[in-house]
């Protein structure tokens, strides 16, 4: 069964976290919120095509990014990771960048934005195919295991819809076959565009899963980015430490459309979403921290207009990039010079 | 280099013999390789291609995994993400179905998708083909289901030398590969493999047959009939080229063109069905190419249009080309 943590109460339950973590969380809560809005404001201003939002997922990605360490662990991150791409060190000119689909992509201009990679920083190339990429976070975690590098974990997140996928359960039971060091974080937002998590299983909780692959599941609150950052961490380290996979499931809730080309007003009762936003994880924390003394309001104040700052510039530094050439669209199609024909 | 392995002069050895030699050859050149899928660790896979591998390099390197295609290719794109050499095996390609949006969607688009800043060096072995009594599922030719896909490599090498030396190719290549062998020609087909190691390069077929009157362009088993039947004909004075394709994509042009231009007759022959198969993208390529040095229309010798050879032995038969019919259509095409 799965056991469920809490970080709930009137006294901010630290878990380990130094001031600075906790405010750094805070800080990369902000500012998710801020670039997601900018998304959907370029989008709306017919800059850019489209646009994924991550409302309501800042708590469990900036809970979680503080449980990766930087350097040694592999994110393989899926399209709502904004607040996991940023907080395991990705910028936001790159995120923008992609906004743009300008030349200093990192996929060049040729992926969907939010569509993360930085193989210096451990964040791996992913399609937009749904649990295509959790086989291959077992694979990086099965290359740490084979070359005995241990103290090295995969994290490698999906939504509640993707663990429908046969890949999703292919990755879970190879991993618990061998052992690897890896998490499954599952952002459940209870919402897979439009099909409710009714429709996508049976159970309550994709944790009460990991009892068939036999490996532990943990549900927390992933409104709390105190309680995400105790489960993951927990589990990362038991990964990292050779105890195996484990299933970290994360209940939040999406506040925005799916993206940008999705209207949830066709499927979604507005009272549901006006319900949850009351829970928005955001100024909750912020106003967590105040109260336990951890910053003051003028503090958090400054730290939303660093944000804003920050938001603003990367928007016009990375609007400024040019396109990618033209002739890229010819390059990297495998390595060297490619044709189907060789001449 | 293993202590065994022998630097000079050449040893005699079946197709997967072959296969076999040079997997363990590559196994003990470098750490980086190491062999996946069903049944290949203590069972030595199937055809026992990896026996006593796993005695040799151990469940580390020889590794069994659960019964799950889209899992052996994923978890091997994730290992060939992280800088190992896998090779991952399907144990028929009758079963490469589960996998086909890993391989096709995932490996082949990485480096693409991620403008190269992730690379995906991975081999899938896998033995295809009929002509040994496989039925439905034992049976099927699957070149034309990957050959569409930028950013995959499809080799079907023939003949054992070619096979040691694009299988080399293959694990040194920095892409993804998918490296089909005719189950057929595993055990039928013998031949002199060079000692040592040695690549073939990528893209380039080969001139097994050198003739006048007709050029014939096949791979696979289909090869050793074309061959058999070439050497048949001459006998009737009836001269034939044979190109054995080897590399299905990147295909060669210029040893295609080259040896129409010279015979000005072209047949193509292989044993996936002929529609929307190897054979139309060649004749397409020709006919751009080459329409006004050809003498006679372009013709296809191919697998009949239906989903698979049966079981009962006629049923088989009726699939597969006969060395009769080569001979027929290269004797005929020459007299046109
Ligand atoms: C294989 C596949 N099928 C369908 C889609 C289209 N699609 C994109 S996102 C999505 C919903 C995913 O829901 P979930 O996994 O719960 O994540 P969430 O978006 O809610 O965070 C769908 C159906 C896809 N990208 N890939």
């Amino acid at each position: 069964m799965a056991k469920t943590t809490t970080a709930r109460g009137p006294e901010l339950e630290r878990a380990g976290l130094s001031d600075e973590q906790l405010t750094a969380i805070l800080r990369n809560m902000l500012l998710q919120r801020q670039l997601d809005n900018r998304g959907f404001q370029l989008n709306r201003q017919g800059k850019i095509p489209f646009a994924l939002g991550s409302e309501g997922h800042e708590a469990v990605q900036s809970g979680a990014a503080m449980a990766f360490r930087r350097g040694r662990d592999v994110l393989v991150p899926y399209y709502r990771d904004l607040g996991l791409a940023l907080g395991v060190g990705m910028s936001p000119f790159e995120i923008l960048s992609s906004l743009f689909a300008r030349q200093t992509d990192r996929n060049g201009g040729r992926q969907f934005p939010n569509h993360y990679t930085n193989h210096e920083l451990g964040v791996a190339s992913i399609s937009s195919i749904i649990a295509g990429h959790c086989t291959h976070a077992t694979g990086i975690a099965a290359a740490f295991r084979y070359r005995k590098e241990s103290g090295r974990a995969v994290l490698c997140p999906t939504g509640e819809g993707a663990t429908s996928q046969g890949e999703w359960h292919e990755a879970v039971n190879y991993a618990s076959v061998h052992t690897l060091p890896i998490v499954f974080l599952v952002e459940n937002n209870q919402w897979a565009i439009s099909t409710p998590q009714t429709m996508q299983m049976r159970v309550a909780n994709v944790a009460d899963k990991a009892a068939g692959y036999g490996i532990p599941g943990t549900v927390c609150d992933g409104t709390d980015p105190v309680a995400t950052y105790r489960a993951v961490h927990a589990a990362m380290e038991r990964a990292r430490s050779g105890g195996g996979p484990s299933i970290v499931e994360a209940k939040c809730y999406r506040f925005l459309s799916h993206s940008t080309d999705d209207d949830d007003r066709t499927y979604r009762d507005r009272h549901q979403v006006e319900e949850q936003r009351k829970h928005d994880p955001v100024p909750r924390f912020e106003e967590r921290l105040i109260a336990a003394g951890i910053i003051d309001a003028a503090a958090a104040k400054k730290l939303r207009n660093d944000v804003l700052r920050e938001t603003n510039e990367a928007t016009d530094a990375a609007e400024a990039q040019p396109y990618p050439a033209p002739d890229t669209l010819y390059t990297n199609v495998v390595a060297g010079d490619y044709r189907p024909w060789q001449e | 280099m293993t202590a065994t392995e022998q630097q000079t002069g050449t040893s005699v050895m079946t197709n997967v013999e072959a296969v076999r030699t040079t997997l363990h050859d590559a196994l003990a050149r470098d750490e980086r390789v190491l062999i996946m899928g069903e049944d290949v660790g203590s069972r030595g896979n199937v055809f026992l291609i990896t026996k006593g591998f796993f005695e040799e390099f151990g469940p580390e390197r020889i590794i069994d995994t659960p019964l799950a295609e889209a899992s052996i290719v994923g978890v091997a794109i994730g290992m060939a993400m992280e800088g190992l050499r896998p090779i991952a095996e399907i144990q028929f390609a009758d079963f490469i179905y589960p996998a086909f949006n890993q391989i096709v969607g995932e490996a082949a688009k990485t480096r693409y998708r991620s403008n190269g800043d992730y690379t995906c060096p991975l081999v899938i072995r896998t033995p295809y083909g009929g002509g040994v009594r496989g039925a439905l599922s034992h049976s099927v030719s699957i070149e034309a289901l990957f050959y569409h896909v930028p950013g995959l490599t499809i080799l079907a090498p023939s003949t054992p030398a070619d096979i040691k030396g694009l299988l080399n190719a293959a694990i040194e290549c920095p892409d993804p590969v998918l490296f089909l062998e005719h189950k057929k020609t595993y055990r039928s087909v013998k031949g002199e493999v060079p000692c040592g190691y040695y690549t073939i390069p990528i893209g380039k077929a080969d001139v097994k047959k050198t003739g006048r009157d007709v050029s014939v362009v096949s791979y696979g088993y289909n090869l050793h009939q074309a061959l058999d039947a070439a050497n048949r004909l001459e006998g009737e004075g009836v001269s034939v080229e044979v190109i054995d394709l080897r590399s299905i994509r990147p295909m060669d042009k210029t040893t295609i063109l080259e040896s129409v231009r010279k015979t000005r007759k072209l047949l193509i022959i292989h044993e996936d069905n002929k529609f929307g198969g190897i054979g139309a993208e060649i004749s397409a390529m020709v006919a751009e190419e080459a329409l006004f040095d050809l003498d006679a229309p372009i013709r296809r010798l191919c697998g009949p249009d239906v989903p698979a050879m049966g079981y009962a032995l006629p049923l088989e038969e009726e699939f597969m080309i006969s060395t009769d019919a080569m001979v027929e259509a290269m004797r005929s095409l020459a007299k046109f």
